[in-house]
């Protein structure tokens, strides 16, 4: 049977239908099937209480602070840093063989798998600097990863600034420092809070490079030479160890719910660039 | 006022210096994390040679055995099962949004399947062991912990990857292709299977080879679906442990050669994944350039 070309391009088209919409029917059904199972086991309690008994009972509140200490001092420290780094790309040097070289080494780090982090920061921060588990381990490795999205993201906006704002800036006698200080950067800033969001996100997700540098203690963590258990750590260790369905479910869907938010504005804030641009 | 211009002119060098320092760290902590990882990995190819590691089928590391090779070749079966499941589905959804959808559309569908890219991978692999295990143990037999679960999670974990780098490939085509492809006569299915997907060949097959690359280097998903037995899978239905698995599962409690040798796991790991990076690399290039 030898169909007709017009009847085929309709039979395809309905095919990259079905597919499209099963595939963002994927994300809708992952994203109902935590929230449906976990919303029964979530209250004040579950998020403001210590858990007792291995997290079979009791809440995720030391796990929140965990996460909360890693993530904004990975941030405070990864954002000068990939910032800067985006900064000498862009405006000051120009010279394309360190460009390259330096663009290599973002990319490759880009590239390495979070597994091969937790390894280096165990053997690097843990053993060999004799940090220990702690939570200073676990934000000296997840600077280190998410340094490549802050970099790649604000190159991005930095590119995107008009280059007659920079021209007025020089004729107004402003040096090359305070033309990036006062109309670079405050251009290009939804763009770097972007990067900022994805490396939340990222953050607050991880798990390989984490539990083999921040560790997985339990107890509310009051220093940073402390170790400690981050959301998705703990999620993880529940899940595995079959400690608690319902816990598991309930941290699932703070995790979920958390990540989903951070990754929904850093997209609106990318968004309100773009429409910027093109008025 | 000739003193602040050269105070302006130092600090202007200074603050220079300090953003070359910046730039550069990310080379430093590349090198930083190669040297740990080769200098604890590398002893152990050495005292047992790269031959017994690589092809040795024999994972006992406290009784001396170090062999890696059931690990490689399922790291490497679970990608290709990977790829399987979410290579067609990605390229589809990216021909889909770019040639397909209307506006309105994409600007609903494209950010969601973003999304998927923000769910912790942890999530995945819970919902695999709640989900996709118990059906494959019922439906197909077997524990259920599987090549398959594992390839099946996976799967869906790369579709942002595809489906993004795919769409940008697609979407760079020049319409002037189209048109002419239209010009003769041909539909909207031949012009996108014999004009569109062609040109685009270099970027799709950067986009399936970054996906390929963020499969293999998964890690939590793919323990806790998996079911990470030692041995060469004989079917799609055998628990398999990855390269990835045996550093997880077992580096919190190793020491001596032991932790060695999860370090030379890291290495061939480390090896594979630069090699993929370059190759994918090489085509996103190709295709800017062009």
């Amino acid at each position: 049977m030898i169909l007709e070309p017009r009847k085929i391009d309709k039979i395809v088209k309905s095919g990259f239908y079905i597919q499209a919409i099963f595939a963002v029917g994927l994300l809708f059904a992952i994203v109902a099937i935590v929230v449906i199972r976990g919303v029964p086991h979530i209250s004040v309690r579950f998020i403001f209480f210590e858990p007792i008994d291995m997290g079979r009972e009791g809440g995720i509140f030391p796990t929140i602070v965990s996460t909360a200490i890693l993530a904004i001092f990975s941030l405070l420290l990864a954002t000068p840093l990939g910032v800067g780094t985006a900064i000498f790309l862009t405006e000051y040097t120009k010279r394309p063989p360190i460009i390259r070289v330096i663009r290599f080494g973002v990319e490759s780090l880009a590239g390495i798998p979070s597994i091969i982090y937790g390894l280096f920061g165990f053997i690097f921060f843990v053993v060999k600097l004799k940090m220990g588990w702690s939570a200073l381990a676990g934000i000296l490795t997840m600077t280190i990863m998410i340094l490549p999205t802050i970099i790649r993201t604000t190159e991005e906006a930095i590119l995107a600034v008009p280059k007659n704002l920079r021209l007025v800036s020089y004729s107004l006698g402003a040096t090359k420092w305070e033309t990036i200080k006062k109309v670079v950067l405050p251009t290009a800033s939804p763009g770097i809070l972007t990067g900022i969001m994805l490396s939340l996100g990222r953050t607050v997700g991880e798990t390989a490079a984490v539990i083999f540098t921040m560790g997985s203690s339990l107890r509310m963590p009051h220093s940073l030479s402390e170790s400690g258990r981050t959301m998705a750590v703990h999620f993880y260790i529940l899940a595995r160890e079959g400690i608690s369905l319902e816990k598991a479910y309930a941290t699932a869907l703070v995790l979920i719910l958390s990540t989903l938010l951070i990754n929904v504005s850093a997209y609106y804030i990318m968004h309100g660039i773009v429409k910027r641009r093109m008025r | 006022m000739p003193g602040t211009e050269r105070v302006k002119v130092t600090k202007e060098r200074w603050i220079k210096g300090l953003f070359s320092v910046f730039a550069f760290s990310s080379l430093f902590f590349l090198l930083l994390i190669f040297a740990f990882i080769l200098f604890e990995g590398i002893p152990l190819f050495q005292k047992m040679g790269i031959g017994h590691i690589i092809t040795g089928t024999k994972w006992a590391p406290t009784k001396g055995h170090f062999g890696i090779m059931p690990m490689i070749i399922s790291s490497f079966l679970i990608t290709i099962g990977a790829l399987i499941v979410g290579g067609p589905l990605g390229l589809s959804c990216a021909i889909f949004l770019s040639e397909y959808a209307g506006k309105r559309t994409r600007l609903v569908l494209k950010p969601s399947l973003e999304l998927l890219a923000g769910i912790p991978s942890v999530v995945y692999g819970f919902l695999g062991v709640v989900y996709i295990v118990p059906a494959i143990r019922e439906i197909l037999g077997g524990p259920g912990f599987s090549l398959l679960a594992g390839s099946i999670i996976l799967g869906v974990m790369i579709l942002p990857t595809i489906v993004s780098i795919s769409f940008d490939a697609v979407r760079s085509v020049p319409d002037a292709y189209r048109e002419g492809s239209y010009a003769m006569g041909a539909t909207k299915w031949q012009t996108i299977y014999r004009i569109v997907i062609p040109s685009a060949k270099s970027g799709i097959l950067a986009g399936f080879i970054l996906g390929m690359g963020r499969a293999i280097g998964e890690t939590m998903a793919v323990i806790m679906v998996a079911g990470n037995a030692l041995k060469i899978p004989s079917s799609i239905l055998d628990p398999v442990r990855t390269l990835t698995s045996n550093i997880a599962l077992e580096l919190a409690y190793a020491t001596g050669d032991h932790r060695l040798g999860l370090f030379s796991t890291g290495v061939v790991l480390l090896i594979i994944i630069m090699i993929l990076n370059y190759i994918a690399n090489f085509g996103i290039r190709r295709r800017l350039i062009r």
